[in-house]
């Protein structure tokens, strides 16, 4: 266990450290309690990227509900609300309906193939910044250190008998994560709700039973995966390490260990010299920052999530001893096969997969933006009465009733035209609405209007089914929407 | 069956001592978790019996202490429910045909309310949407024997047809052929008649010299009811002869068996089934399927096809 540092000892205590890479391949086995990772502070450049990713992603999902969005009188004013009582979605500009669900398809096409792409070109960049799980790791680890010390005062504390003090710590520290925990469960329930109301209505005790529910289940999950489970969640729970691989080729950029600059590694003295050995001294910094408890050494594995926070630790270390940065970094497969041959490394991010990947990113990304500008917002949708299948009238003309349901998703009520075409003399009426011939209905504001429609074909119409067409003309705009339907007609009996 | 249990090899536990085509089953104590819920869904059980409606008695059964009944829950649910009805229907049953063209909402709570009410009470013989079938006049199209406009739609609901109440809509057709009050001639020379003035004869070819002797049997007996043209009257509920809609069949054979039998149907009073509102609201719904009629006294321009008097 014990690592023989032939480095000089320095007060900094940094440099020593009693590392152990607890899920490493050796160490792994098939059923096996989980052993407590402690990962040590890195500082550094992937360090500082991780604490801005983290800043950014935490205050747009926490503050995002509180954005307002003047939408006009009567009509919520969330920036980003999901409004399942009313059947709408709002974000910012956009509203959508829930027939409209396929653009919620479209962002989930939009997120595989960007993801996909990120794969492509740097690995598992989205498990290492941006994944939740990670963010709120990353956040409750910030929590441990604060109060409980960094990576060797934590362990002494872990090994320590009960005291008052450490039982203090402990308390403070899951008190803080449970109160993060239910702050992240009360930010989701306010993207289904008007922000301030739920707040109020939740410290009242007069938010709904769901709200308080969801609160509940979104506290006990951030507190278990980011705070007891951590590591498991992306080794045992989560899909992508199994999916990853397949996005990922050759020239994938990925964080690993320079084999070849690194070996043999061994400890280094002061003033020994670097020759016919490799520039790993064998400190185990990268072991000890490691969350997911891995040595990067072993190489490529399903743990690593790639949060380059064992590139830091490295680096410090070789600036220390005066060697180049760079011992751990991100590299490619590819690189290192030419290395190994004595051929210069290159980083190549312009390749056939990545290219296919970005075209299709970009193809769904324009086919949205189409989608979008080109929403309608008047739609028609007739539904054909089953019984009578038609009514035969007094002048020996037939009848077909209809049901038009006209949808209007603007604010504003309009008076839109209905007329049909697809068969000879139709003649159209809307009963409600009293006038014959050019019927006129007005489609009330952000709803659906039900009309009632008669279509009646003159005597000696042919019998069986006509396709017909309905369609709807906002008389302002001269917006249309068309529906499709049939007409059938009796035979001489 | 053995006498003393047979401990297995393998496990070290013993066997229950059954054999099932050399199947055996270790006798193993079960998971203490398992019990514990036993035990807990037993200790529920006496609480539910305790709290709910549970064990049957000779002429009733033990109440619970919470109180709880099904039923009386179901009623006040009624009982809520027509109490946020009910100034709707007041609305509707205050309200004049006017009032309700140019009251959407009341209109759509009317239409609900009286697909609801025809689905239950209506439908068996009119159809759904009001289809008809033999015997059983269509209500979707736009022939009416008693009127299409709202007011008579809801005073033949009212009153029936050939019902127990004393205002009922009555009108009866003699049985020509069967009291024996025309000769199968003269009754075969009336059917070409009537199909000779009706929309029919373009389907039908009329016997020409038969049509022309019936049309003066049609002027001794049917004329009276039926108008001197066949355009029906609906003040003695007379169906108009001249449109091809038949309440009993428009072939040569099913018009003649009507002359012979001069068969009519019943409709029930609604009026002591329901109220003012329930009643105006069927009304609504029958006159919107297609062929109701305005009112007649203000008789507000409506382009929509004349008021053909009813054949049926």
């Amino acid at each position: 266990m014990g690592v023989t540092t032939l480095i000089p000892r320095r007060p900094d205590s940094d440099l020593e450290v009693d590392a152990r890479a607890v899920n490493s391949r050796a160490a792994r086995a098939l059923y096996k309690k989980r052993e407590q990772i402690y990962p040590k502070l890195a500082r550094g450049l992937f360090r500082n990227v991780k604490w801005a990713a983290m800043i950014v992603l935490l205050t747009i999902y926490y503050v995002t509900p509180w954005l307002r969005w003047d939408r006009g009188v009567g009509r919520p004013d969330q920036a980003v609300l999901v409004d399942f009582d009313h059947g709408r979605f709002y974000f910012f500009f956009i509203e959508l309906w829930p027939q409209e669900v396929y653009y919620i398809t479209g962002l989930l096409i939009l997120a595989a193939f960007g993801i996909f792409l990120s794969s492509a070109l740097f690995g598992r960049i989205w498990c290492g910044y941006a994944c939740p799980q990670t963010v709120w790791t990353d956040l409750y680890i910030y929590v441990e250190r604060l109060i409980e010390g960094d990576r060797n005062e934590r362990m002494r504390l872990d090994k320590a008998p009960l005291s008052w003090g450490k039982a203090g710590k402990k308390a403070s520290k899951h008190a803080l994560w449970l109160i993060i925990a239910a702050a992240t469960g009360g930010a989701w329930v306010f993207y289904f709700a008007d922000a301030p109301t739920l707040f109020a209505a939740i410290f009242s005790g007069t938010a709904s039973a769901s709200a308080y529910l969801f609160i509940g289940l979104l506290t006990f999950t951030t507190y278990a995966l980011a705070g007891t489970m951590r590591e498991q969640v992306c080794t045992y729970m989560c899909p992508w390490p199994r999916i990853q691989a397949a996005m990922m080729d050759k020239d994938a950029l990925s964080v690993a260990y320079r084999v070849d600059r690194g070996e043999p590694r061994g400890a280094h003295k002061k003033g020994q010299s670097w020759e016919g050995r490799g520039d790993c001294i064998d400190c185990r910094q990268c072991v000890a920052v490691c969350p997911q408890g891995i040595d990067i050494r072993d190489g490529d594995q399903l743990e690593c999530i790639n949060c380059a926070l064992c590139i830091d630790a490295c680096d410090a270390i070789m600036t220390k001893v005066g060697r180049p940065k760079g011992l751990i970094a991100y590299d490619s497969y590819a690189n290192q096969t030419r290395r190994a041959q004595g051929k210069v490394a290159r980083i190549r991010l312009v390749r056939p997969r990545t290219i296919l990947y970005g075209a299709l990113f970009a193809l769904v990304g324009a086919l949205m933006i189409y989608g979008l500008a080109s929403r309608q917002t008047l739609d028609a949708n007739v539904i054909r009465d089953r019984s009578p299948p038609f009514v035969r009238l007094a002048d020996g003309s037939m009848r077909n009733d209809y049901e038009l349901k006209l949808i209007n998703m603007s604010a504003a009520p309009r008076r839109v035209s209905i007329s049909v075409e697809g068969l000879e003399g139709a003649h159209l009426q809307a009963p409600d609405l009293g006038a014959a011939g050019a019927v006129v209905a007005v489609a009330s504001a952000d709803g659906v209007t039900n009309v009632r429609l008669h279509v009646a074909a003159p005597a000696g119409v042919l019998p069986g089914s006509h396709d017909i067409r309905f369609t709807v003309r906002d008389l302002e705009s001269g917006e249309t929407a068309t529906s499709a339907s049939a007409f059938l007609a009796g035979g001489e009996r | 069956m053995t006498d003393k249990p047979e401990r297995d090899a393998v496990t070290g536990v013993d066997t229950t001592g059954h054999e099932w085509d050399g199947v055996k089953e270790l006798d193993n104590p079960l998971p203490r978790w398992w019990l514990y819920i036993f035990y807990a869904s037993i200790a529920a059980a006496v609480i539910y019996w305790v709290l709910m409606p549970a064990w049957p008695l000779l002429n009733s059964y033990t109440p619970g202490v919470l109180g709880f009944s099904d039923r009386r829950n179901v009623a006040a649910e009624i009982e809520s429910l027509e109490g946020a009805r009910a100034p709707m229907f007041e609305r509707l049953a205050s309200a004049s045909s006017a009032d309700l063209a140019r009251d959407p909402e009341l209109q759509q709570f009317a239409r609900a309310a009286g697909e609801s009410v025809f689905g239950d009470y209506c439908r068996t013989c009119h159809g759904a949407g009001g289809a008809g079938a033999p015997g059983y006049p269509v209500l979707a199209d736009d022939v009416w024997i008693w009127g299409g406009s709202l007011a008579e739609i809801e005073h033949t609901l009212r009153v029936g047809v050939r019902a127990d109440h004393p205002d009922t809509r009555m009108s009866q057709m003699p049985a020509f052929g069967r009291d024996n009050l025309l000769s199968r001639d003269q009754i075969g020379d009336v059917t070409e008649y009537v199909i000779s003035v009706s929309a029919a004869r373009r389907r039908i070819e009329p016997n020409a010299a038969a049509a022309a002797r019936g049309a003066i049997v049609y002027g001794e007996q049917c004329a009276v009811c039926h108008g001197a043209s066949g355009a029906g009257d609906r003040n003695v509920g007379a169906p108009s002869l001249q449109d091809d809609l038949w309440l009993y069949g428009g072939s040569r054979e099913e018009i003649r068996r009507q002359v012979e039998l001069g068969r009519s149907g019943v409709m029930p009073s609604w009026e002591r089934r329901f109220d003012a509102g329930t009643l105006r609201a069927l009304a609504y719904y029958v006159h919107q399927m297609g062929g109701g009629e305005a009112d007649l006294p203000p008789a507000p321009a409506e382009p929509a096809p004349p008021a053909a008097p009813a054949p049926e």
